[in-house]
């Protein structure tokens, strides 16, 4: 395969990922895990409809928890 | 009361798209010509309107369970998304969506640029303003098709996202300049809103568990994602107030 092929197909795939990942991949894991678990424990028989609000929330929190201490970071003169 | 969120989310979602694509077509119709600029923008909207009509019907095949599963974490990861940048701008830890600035530096780059001749087309601003418009547009087609295909009314939300496209060029043409008026960051985070509430509501629906309630559970979720995101601008907000005068 030729080096300008590899260099489509990456930057196509890159393309994608920035797409739909975004810039937090722990967003996007989060939610993927938040909707395996709710869907392994329906099928044990537990109706665990909290969990994906649950899980919605916490990574919320955290992503803006990480937002912000980076913001902090880049401040000169840090609060904390 | 689904099909007055789904159109007002289509409809907010292609506004804050199409000032921003609205933006980047001005800069090349401006600097570079209209004719250029204006037949980009259409290729861009004809080949976002083919992506819809080739996969709405598509979607229709999925089972509905898996659809709305796929469709639901789709929304809750452009959601979260949409809401975190949302929430960081309206708490002032990151800096607005500037449109007059954008539109600045796309009329240097677009006035510096050689002239390449192609079909008759001046093939920067044609590339341009097709490029600024698909990829502006492409969340709304995703948005479109995702609310569409769930509740079997692509047809209502592609009216919603058209008739937001028709609306900002008019308000384009009056205004003749880049919408730097438009509360950009308020429609965001209203867009974040809707989407991760629908992420929410489909997605636990699609793996098989099911609200209590049925669908009188859908206005608790949005009411529970407002407050939660009002709660961490303010939050977020004290945090930036505690940092800018130790800055000082």
């Amino acid at each position: 395969m030729s080096e300008h092929v590899v260099r489509a197909i990456r930057r196509f795939l890159a393309f994608w990922y920035d797409f739909v990942v975004g810039d937090d991949w722990r967003v996007a894991a989060g939610v993927v895990a938040a909707l395996a678990t709710t869907a392994a424990l329906v099928r044990a028989g537990v109706d665990a409809w909290w969990l994906v609000p649950a899980a919605v929330l916490v990574s919320l929190a955290a992503a803006l928890r990480r937002a912000s201490r980076a913001a902090a970071s880049r401040s000169p003169g840090r609060a904390d | 009361m689904h099909s007055g969120f789904l159109f007002l989310a289509a409809f907010l979602a292609s506004s804050v798209e199409m000032v921003e694509a609205l933006t980047i077509v001005l800069a090349a119709g401006v600097t570079r010509g209209w004719r250029s600029a204006l037949t980009g923008a259409g290729a861009a909207v004809a080949t976002l309107a083919a992506v819809v009509a080739v996969f709405g019907p598509a979607l229709r095949l999925v089972p509905i369970d898996a659809l709305r599963l796929l469709v639901g974490g789709l929304l809750l990861v452009f959601g979260l998304q949409w809401l975190g940048k949302a929430i960081l701008r309206a708490s002032h830890l990151e800096a607005l969506h500037d449109e007059e600035a954008v539109y600045a530096l796309e009329v240097e780059h677009a006035s510096t640029a050689p002239r390449d001749e192609r079909i008759g087309l001046d093939w920067y601003a044609f590339t341009l303003s097709f490029k600024g418009v698909l990829l502006e547009g492409l969340e709304v087609a995703f948005i479109v098709l995702a609310f569409g295909s769930t509740q079997g009314r692509v047809g209502l939300a592609a009216l919603a996202a058209l008739t937001a496209v028709v609306l900002v060029t008019i308000v384009g043409v009056v205004v003749h300049g880049p919408l730097s008026r438009v509360p950009e960051n308020t429609l965001k985070l209203s867009v974040g809103v809707l989407l991760t509430t629908f992420g929410t509501f489909w997605g636990t629906e699609g793996t098989g568990a099911r609200w209590p309630g049925g669908d009188a559970a859908l206005p608790v979720v949005l009411v529970a994602v407002v407050l939660a995101s009002l709660v961490s601008v303010q939050v977020l907000r004290r945090r930036h107030a505690a940092l800018v005068p130790a800055a000082r």
